[in-house]
This record gives structure tokens, C-alpha cells and sequence, in this order.
């Protein structure tokens, strides 16, 4: 049997000693599934997807993310790991501004030498594959500052597909675009996802979007800690 | 290594005015602190070679640093003079190459009278390999005939063909001792050389024999018993002392047997310095001066790194942001550090070579004023060895600080989690 994508075991964690924002008894996401994630701001969303990434650490229990602990790797053996096995689209797209769209996209492949390998053709035809696929193989050259909101969110999207991850997390990625152009993006989402074989968490607080996942989990369940609604 | 130096270059690029801003800053610390290096070594330069060529100064017996003062700088004066047969007989040694007597003791207007001969105009050399030229007129023939230098020329403007009188001894006696039954005609202004020769008058050897003709021991003539000035025959007249002499030897090594020779020579008490070794003596006398501009290189050392460091800083601090992004991206703490690290090597390089761009560019452009106008020859010469240590301490730094936001960069973005607002 494969390892789960995502399994997390007694996870506590918190900012501040005395005031924990997590405890997660059990979690676990299969490999292939499209989970949409859901909660209110202030659940922990972006905190839990900090733990799934290696760039926070529990203080308690497992993280356990591709068949990997994250506790037993180093801080940069986790920087590796995100880097190489991971695509993260962020909810603010964290563009680099000063490079082009191509620049942006191939820029993981770049940093990683592991996630550059799994490209079938070069790092540019790829890059223009997924472009394409997205709707933005015109774009390529241009300077990311110029490009409209959906726009970017294709290109932020493009960039963590890029090196076929076999894990996508999305961080309210839908959040700047209108109604009809969250679920086209989505489309395309889930589209590559499954050209590239890979699992999605997918993250939001906008639940109108629930009926296009494989499964929903909501996090007030999932965790413990019970925040005051904001 | 190439994807780090290239998102390095492409980020300073973005950041066009930062980038501007910083790399003037380094550059201009690197010139200030090179520039303030070479006139210290320019000033000390050109005061060793306020005379050069010369490998002997002979007078009479007495200080050497006197001598040198009299003989080079015409501060203060001769307690004695030498013969000229003394003079004569050194001048026909087989190992001199040139002489040029001296013969000081009158002024006119503070500025000091010498007499000497067409040797002067000939073989005299400062600075290296300079020699006396003429802006108007022609080096003095007859005994009545006077070339004065710039200085004279220029505070007492001064033209060719005009008449002075000049004033017996050193002191302020004009209108008491002066010798103007036997003036003097300006015959040629000498072109300036940023040297004391420029606060001179140039007579022949004669001429001052000539005003002291009918003098009595040390004392103006009688009424009565004066000579007057068109009796006198160049021909006519004797030259029996002279204060001082410059000797080149037609080797050098026979320098320091020479000038033992001449310190105990027997038949006149003499004395001869080496100017290279005396004029060294005195500028470590006067070396505050070198002190005082040590300082100033000091401090502006600190205060150019001081500067460079905080602009690097906050150029790299503004970074923050992308570092966290490149972080989620999954760059490791070796890939953030070598990024802004490079930046900040980027920046120091830039900045020192533009540095030493502008030194060396002022420097060729402004060189001959300021050797015209104030005597300090800016030498345009490899940095030297302080220059260099100060490229090193700023690339160095330079690297060190790249460092610090680049660690902060990397803790931060912990703490920025992923929620970077771009």
C-alpha cells in the first residue's frame, strides 16, 4: 500500500507557549485526492499548511508528508523538500516582480535539481506546455507587474506545477478572482493535477466551491482547539 | 550559481535607484580614501623633489638642516661663506658632472637675491626631471641683468625691462641699505615651478660682487667713495665667495666618498649633505603634517565603510520580502545567503572599481593645475599598499554584511510564514 500523501498524528503547535492554534489527533490525505480544506479565518488554515510544507515545526507529534517525518529532516533538508517535491500556490502569488512569466514559472526547477530531473522536455517547452494549458502562453515574456490578477493567479498556478510535485497545496488561491473565473481556474487546476498524478489540498473559507472536490474536510473538526469565531 | 548571480544582477537591476545610490556611496568613500592616500604620498613626493639631480649641497661649515634651509628653501641664512678658489677646486674634481653656485645674502622687497651663473639655468632639475624654463626674456648675460621668478613676478608685477634696486642682507632694510646706485634690469620671468625657486631673484655672480664693490667691511661706501654703476666691467670684477653649491657627480657611488672628502676637507672648513637624506630629515621633522593627514584618511576609512555598510544594509533589508518567497519556493539558507551575498559582492566590486575610476580620472584631469597652482604633484601610480588593504577591507565588508540581512532574511520568513504580501 502506498504512504499516505498527507498523515499527521497528535500534531500540536502554537505560536506562543500557553496558546496553541493546533491540535490535530488524526489527519490523513491519500495519494490522488483533491481535499478542499475548509475553515473561518483564524482556524489555523495557513498555519496548518505551514506545518505541511516544513516551513513551521510541531512542537508535538508527526508530521508525515510523501511518506517523509518532517521532524527527523534539518531546516534545510525541508527547504529541499518543499522545493523539489512540492507545489505551493499562495494566496497572496508571491510573484517575483522583477522577472517574467517564464522566469517565475521555471524558477523552482531552477532552485532544484531533483525537481528539474522529472521534466520530460526542456525547461523552457515545459514551461510553455503548462503556460499554455493555463491560457497564458502568450504572456510568457512579459513582466509580471503588467499582468491582471487572474493573470498572475495563472502564473503563481503554472509555477508550482511546474516539475510535476506530487503534492499541490492551495492557499486560497481563488480568493482575488470573481465567481466565474474561480471555477475555471479550478478547472485547470484539477486538470493538470491529474496530468502530473499528484494530490491537491486545496485551502479556502468560500465553501460554494466544495461541490468540485473528491472530498471536504473541515478543519473545526479536524482540530482540537476551538477558536472564537473572528 | 549562475541562476543565483543572475536573479542577484536582475534584482539590483529592478531596483535601479537603491542599486545607483549604493554603488556611489562605495565608489565615493573608495575615491575620497584613495584620493586623500595619494596626496598624502604626492605631498611627500613633491617635497623631496623640491630639487632633484643634485647629489651634493656644500656651504660652510655649520647645521645641515641650515644648509638645506639656505641652499633649497632660502630660509634663514649662512653663518659663513666658502671661497670660490674652495668652490673652483671642487668644481674641476674629475668626478663632478655640474655645478651651481649660490651666492645669497641681499633681498628685495622679503624675496631673496642669488647669485649664480648660467649653470643654473641650465642644469638645475626639480621635480624628477623639470627644468627651469623662462615665460618672458632670457637668462641674465651682463652684471646688471636679473631674472626673477614667478612669485616675484606675480606679487610685484613685474615686467620685462624694469629697473630694481635690491636691498642689502636679509632683514626688512629696504629704503636703508639698499643698493640703488646699481639697479638692476629684469632681463627674464622664470616660468613657474611650485618650488622656492619661484620666490627668488636671479643675478649672475657678479652682480654681486658689483653692489658690494665699494662696500667696507660690511658697511656702505663713504659719500663720496661710491663706484658708480657704468664703470663696472663684468671683466672687471672678482668673485671671491659664494654661500653655497650644488654638485652632481658623474657617478653617484662616488657620492658618499665625496662628501667625507669635502667634510674634512683641510684648506676650508665645509660641510656637505646629501638633499635626498636631508630633506627626508626634515619632512619626519615636519611630519605632522603626514600625521594630520593619516588621521583624516583614518577617519574618512571609517566613516566611508560606516556609510557603504548602512546603505548595503538597507538595500539588502528591503529584500525581505522576495526572500521569503524564494524560502516557500524552497531555497535553502545556502541559496538565500549566496543571493544576497552575491548582491552586496556585486555592489562592493562595482563600487570600488568606479571608485578607483573617478581617483584616477580627477587625478588625470586635474593633475597639472594642481602641480601648477600648489606644488603637490598628485602621482597617478598603482594604489598604494593602504589603498589596497582599504579595496579589500570594503569588499570584505562588503561580503560580512550581506550576511546579516541575509540571516535575519532567512529567520524572518518564519515568522512572514507564507502570508509575504508582495
Amino acid at each position: 500500500m502506498m504512504p499516505s500523501a498527507i498523515a499527521l498524528k497528535d500534531v500540536q503547535f502554537s505560536y506562543r507557549p500557553g496558546k496553541k492554534i493546533l491540535d490535530i489527533p488524526d489527519l490523513a490525505i491519500e495519494t490522488g485526492e483533491r481535499v478542499f480544506l475548509f475553515g473561518p479565518s483564524g482556524s489555523g488554515k495557513t498555519t496548518l499548511l505551514g506545518l505541511l510544507t516544513g516551513i513551521l515545526t510541531a512542537q508535538q507529534g508527526s508530521v508525515s508528508v510523501l511518506g517523509r517525518d518532517l521532524a527527523q529532516m534539518s531546516g534545510s533538508g525541508r527547504d529541499a523538500f518543499r522545493g523539489s517535491h512540492l507545489g505551493y500556490i499562495f494566496q497572496l502569488f508571491n510573484l517575483i516582480p522583477y522577472l517574467s512569466v517564464i522566469e517565475n514559472i521555471t524558477l523552482p526547477c531552477r532552485f532544484h535539481a531533483e525537481r528539474r530531473k522529472r521534466l520530460k522536455g526542456s525547461l523552457e517547452d515545459e514551461a510553455r506546455t503548462i503556460a499554455k494549458r493555463l491560457g497564458i502562453d502568450g504572456l510568457i515574456h512579459e513582466n509580471v507587474v503588467n499582468l491582471s490578477v487572474g493573470q498572475q493567479q495563472r502564473v503563481a498556478a503554472a509555477r508550482s506545477l511546474m516539475g510535476s510535485p506530487e503534492l499541490i497545496v492551495a492557499d486560497e488561491p481563488t480568493s482575488s478572482l470573481d465567481f466565474d473565473h474561480r471555477e475555471r481556474f479550478i478547472e485547470l487546476l484539477f486538470d493538470c493535477v491529474a496530468q502530473a498524478q499528484a494530490t491537491l489540498l486545496f485551502v479556502s473559507h468560500d465553501r460554494s466551491l466544495m461541490p468540485m472536490f473528491s472530498r471536504t474536510l473541515s478543519l473545526p473538526e479536524v482540530n482540537r482547539v476551538q477558536v472564537a469565531a473572528a | 550559481m549562475m541562476l543565483l548571480f543572475s536573479l542577484a544582477f536582475q534584482s539590483l537591476k529592478n531596483r535601479i535607484l537603491t542599486t545607483t545610490l549604493t554603488i556611489l556611496s562605495i565608489a565615493l568613500s573608495v575615491a575620497l580614501l584613495i584620493g586623500v592616500e595619494n596626496v598624502r604620498v604626492g605631498a611627500r613626493e613633491s617635497f623631496s623633489n623640491t630639487i632633484s639631480q643634485v647629489d651634493l649641497i656644500v656651504g660652510a661649515r655649520g647645521g645641515s638642516l641650515q644648509l638645506l634651509l639656505y641652499a633649497v628653501f632660502r630660509i634663514g641664512s649662512a653663518t659663513n661663506n666658502i671661497s670660490y678658489a674652495s668652490y673652483e677646486k671642487w668644481k674641476s674634481h674629475p668626478a663632478v658632472s655640474w655645478t651651481i653656485p649660490y651666492s645669497l645674502g641681499d633681498n628685495h622687497h622679503n624675496f631673496r637675491v642669488v647669485g649664480t651663473n648660467k649653470d643654473f639655468y641650465e642644469k638645475y632639475r626639480y621635480r624628477r626631471d623639470r627644468t627651469i624654463k623662462f615665460v618672458a626674456g632670457r637668462a641674465p648675460e651682463s652684471v646688471f641683468e636679473t631674472a626673477i621668478g614667478s612669485d616675484v613676478a606675480r606679487n610685484l608685477g613685474y615686467q620685462l625691462n624694469q629697473q630694481i634696486v635690491i636691498t642689502h642682507g636679509i632683514g626688512n632694510a629696504r629704503g636703508i641699505l639698499d643698493h640703488k646706485d646699481k639697479p638692476f634690469t629684469v632681463v627674464g620671468i622664470l616660468d613657474r615651478t611650485a618650488t622656492p625657486v619661484d620666490r627668488s631673484l636671479y643675478i649672475p655672480l657678479e652682480g654681486i660682487s658689483a653692489v658690494h664693490i665699494d662696500w667696507q667691511e660690511g658697511a656702505p661706501p663713504m659719500p663720496g667713495e661710491e663706484v658708480s654703476a657704468d664703470k663696472i666691467r663684468k671683466e672687471g670684477l672678482k668673485v671671491e665667495q659664494i654661500t653655497a653649491f650644488l654638485v652632481r657627480f658623474k657617478t653617484r657611488i662616488a657620492t658618499l666618498q665625496l662628501q667625507r672628502d669635502i667634510n674634512t676637507y683641510k684648506d676650508e672648513a665645509m660641510q656637505a649633505i646629501i638633499p635626498g637624506v636631508a630633506l627626508n630629515e626634515l619632512w619626519s621633522t615636519i611630519g605632522y603634517a603626514e600625521d594630520a593627514l593619516r588621521v583624516v584618511t583614518f577617519f574618512v576609512l571609517v566613516v566611508g565603510l560606516l556609510g557603504m555598510l548602512v546603505s548595503l544594509y538597507t538595500s539588502l533589508n528591503e529584500r525581505r520580502r522576495e526572500m521569503a518567497i524564494f524560502r516557500a519556493l524552497g531555497a535553502g539558507p545556502a541559496k538565500i545567503i549566496s543571493l544576497l551575498v552575491f548582491e552586496s559582492a556585486i555592489l562592493s566590486f562595482v563600487g570600488c572599481v568606479l571608485g578607483l575610476a573617478i581617483v584616477y580620472g580627477l587625478s588625470f584631469a586635474f593633475q597639472p593645475i594642481v602641480e601648477h597652482e600648489f606644488g603637490l604633484y598628485l602621482p597617478i601610480q598603482a594604489p598604494t599598499a593602504i589603498a589596497w588593504m582599504y579595496l579589500g577591507g570594503v569588499m570584505l565588508s562588503g561580503l560580512l554584511i550581506g550576511f546579516v540581512p541575509a540571516w535575519k532574511a532567512y529567520r524572518n520568513t518564519l515568522s512572514d510564514g507564507l502570508s509575504v504580501r508582495l
